[in-house]
């Protein structure tokens, strides 16, 4: 992007990536060298200003440096923990000219990432879950990141070990799993909420212990010894203190504890299973006492109409989502299945995320269906993009979720702060589906569940970017909820 | 608790500023922070003096190991070391108390770098329980101004604090471990 006020209004999304270990490199212009640190036009301290959002940034001052800089940058973005890496390029480097010769290897004193686990470290983790009588797998993003779904799955079968998911790595164990519990944390399910609580091993793989996944920290597993595997060793012992870190890559390190116990067979044969059949049996309790629900009574529920994208899309859309209401009835309500179907700003929370992340999306896979499940609020903040889907024929789709307000930030002052709706009440909405033809996309709109199907289905075959406007229920807030700060088993259900 | 830390780092432009923002940008203390070439000019060495509890290191320690330009860490903590750390202390002088004044630096194998009627600029060596008793001692004459460097250190014996690059504990550089 270009440099000053295009390198500023990029920093929300480079922060985004930081946060969700998502590898961009994003190239800065600058201004001309000899102008840098005199307040120029359009000058910004891009550099010093990513400095603490980007996994490492670089500004080139000679255009020799060039090739190296960007074998490097893509090189960190991608490796280790992946993350957004930032090359700032004055107005005069990039003017000038060099013999260019892109580097074969990548040589970085300082940067080495650990991606084998340790092997005495693994053994003992196998052997603390064998001694365990009520295991659970909690597993987060880097599972995506790493490919390392298939192993987790294998893993967690072989052992018939439950599976919580945080946001980020939901779609690395399938929804429709019978071992599978459903997200954890503030919004998560009874049964995984509780099967953490109650947990005397908690097996963490590529999730970081985000306090909205833990709740207060103090109980977060109170009763549990900790395995940690991630491949960044600031994540482990960070919130929580963990009894066995495992520094490696989730892939490696799965692959290979699961040959630990293959190696062990009598340990993991009939008495393991004996040994954990009690808790296996409470956790199904858990799970049918209290699973996810809402009460359809003919008024048009957020809910339902993501169950029926789930539906209509056989759940092997990409589904993009902005923040708030619409991104955690996603996470609950649509099984993602698979890797790499969920794009959404988990850790900065960043609302307008959705669309331009569909969009990119769209552009990777064109003939895949995209949808960007949306809120009134979040498709506000980059509504503009409309006219990037249009220009270059991407058939993105928009289903906001329209409750007429910022619903989670209502949803908060109708529960904490005495029904006090500031500012979370949008008394201006505008007309989306004009908005979208204004645009050159198409819009339509549903006002009852009974025309759900027929516009989605409309919608998803039509072959062009398309907003779906659903007035649904305002009153519907999410639920289960775990108040800041309290612990997951203070859950409010209904 | 109090460590002294050292970190070899890429002698680059900005390097200071990611150290430096890293401590600020996670709450982590900074008591003192001395900076310099090393044996290769193209590599710096600094010196933090910080402190916090068991596990706060422990983050400190990872995270300045996490930034790309950094090549080493080490916590002296538990090693054997020699540590320093110079002084500049301009004391008042009155005729009543110079003699004083100048015993103590005797004392304290101090020196005296510039002479006034009033006033003396004294320059100190010493790890940090030398350097707190002089100032105490001279407290009470009157300091006028004070300028520390902050504690360089190193280990004791033939051991050396070499910049090997950062170990890797398995796995491979370059773009093959991109397609694992």
């Amino acid at each position: 992007m270009t440099s000053g006020p295009g390198a500023t209004n990029t920093v929300t999304g480079i922060a985004t990536a930081y946060m969700d270990s998502v590898p961009i490199v994003v190239f800065s212009g600058q201004v001309n060298t000899v102008l840098i640190g005199n307040d120029a036009f359009q000058e910004a301290d891009i550099v010093g200003i990513t400095r603490p959002c980007t996994k490492h940034n670089y500004l080139v001052r000679d255009v020799t440096e060039m090739a190296r800089i960007i074998k490097e940058a893509f090189y960190i973005a991608r490796s280790g923990r992946p993350g957004p890496v930032l090359i700032d390029i004055p107005k005069d480097v990039s003017a000038a000219l060099t013999e260019f010769t892109y580097p074969e290897k990548v040589r970085i004193r300082g940067y080495q990432p650990t991606y084998a686990g340790h092997p005495g470290q693994i053994k003992k983790a196998v052997k603390l879950i064998n001694s365990s009588k009520r295991p659970v797998l909690y597993t987060g993003g880097g599972i995506i990141t790493s490919g390392a779904a298939k192993e987790l799955r294998a893993f967690a079968e072989r052992l018939s070990i439950p599976v919580t998911n945080t946001l980020m790595g939901l779609g690395g164990f399938p929804g429709n799993h019978p071992q599978f519990l459903g997200m954890l944390g503030m919004h998560g399910t009874y049964a995984a909420n509780m099967a953490i609580t109650n947990a005397d091993t908690i097996i963490a793989v590529g999730a970081r212990f985000d306090d909205r996944a833990t709740g207060k920290v103090e109980e977060f597993g109170s009763r549990a010894k900790i395995i940690h595997v991630d491949i960044d060793p600031t994540s482990i012992s960070k919130n929580i203190r963990v009894d066995i870190p495992i520094v490696g890559d989730a892939k490696n390190v799965l692959r290979r504890m699961l040959q630990v116990v293959e190696e062990d067979k009598e340990s993991f044969g009939g008495a393991w299973d004996h040994a954990i059949a009690d808790w296996l049996r409470q956790v199904e309790r858990w799970k049918t006492e209290f699973p996810l629900s809402y009460t359809r009574n003919g008024t048009l529920k957020p809910q339902y109409v993501i169950e029926r994208i789930h539906e209509l899309t056989g759940g092997k859309a990409i589904i993009a989502t902005e923040v708030g209401q619409n991104q955690m009835w996603t996470a609950q309500f649509y099984k993602f299945l698979e890797p790499r179907r969920l794009m959404t700003s988990g850790g900065l929370g960043t609302m307008g995320y959705g669309f331009p992340a569909a969009i990119g999306a769209q552009v990777a896979y064109p003939d895949m269906l995209v949808v960007d499940i949306a809120g009134d609020g979040s498709i506000q903040m980059n509504i503009q993009e409309l006219a990037t889907a249009v220009q270059y024929g991407l058939p993105v789709k928009v289903v906001i979720l329209n409750n007429g307000c910022l619903g989670m930030v209502r949803q908060w002052q109708e529960l904490f702060y005495e029904k006090r709706y500031a500012i979370s009440v949008l008394e201006c909405v505008p007309n989306f589906v004009k908005l979208a033809e204004a645009y050159g996309a198409v819009g339509y709109e549903i006002e009852h569940e009974s025309e759900v199907d027929r516009v989605l289905k409309k919608a998803f075959a039509n072959g062009r970017p398309t907003l779906v406007d659903a007035h649904v229920n305002p009153e519907e807030g999410v639920y289960p909820i775990v108040p800041a700060g309290a612990a997951l088993s203070d859950m409010l259900l209904v | 608790m109090r460590h002294i830390i050292s970190v070899l780092v890429e002698n680059e432009f900005g390097v200071l500023a990611r150290v430096a923002g890293l401590f600020s940008g996670r709450g982590f203390n900074i008591e003192s922070l001395c900076v310099g070439e090393t044996l290769e000019p193209e590599i710096s060495s600094m010196t933090i003096v910080t402190t916090g509890s068991d596990s706060i290191l422990e983050q400190i320690l990872k995270q300045l190991n996490k930034l790309v330009n950094v090549i080493k860490v080490t916590d002296f903590q538990d090693a054997d070391y020699v540590s320093r750390e110079m002084v500049l202390v301009k004391v008042n002088a009155e005729e009543r108390t110079r003699e004083e004044v100048l015993r103590m630096i005797e004392i304290f194998r101090g020196r005296v770098v510039d002479v006034s009627p009033r006033s003396y600029v004294v320059e100190i060596t010493g790890n940090e329980e030398k350097v707190r008793a002089f100032l105490a001692l001279v407290r009470p004459l009157g300091i006028k101004e004070l300028v520390r460097t902050g504690s360089v250190a190193m280990m004791r014996g033939e051991k050396v604090m070499r910049a090997n690059d950062k170990q890797s504990k398995g796995g491979s550089n370059g773009e093959d471990v991109l397609r694992k």
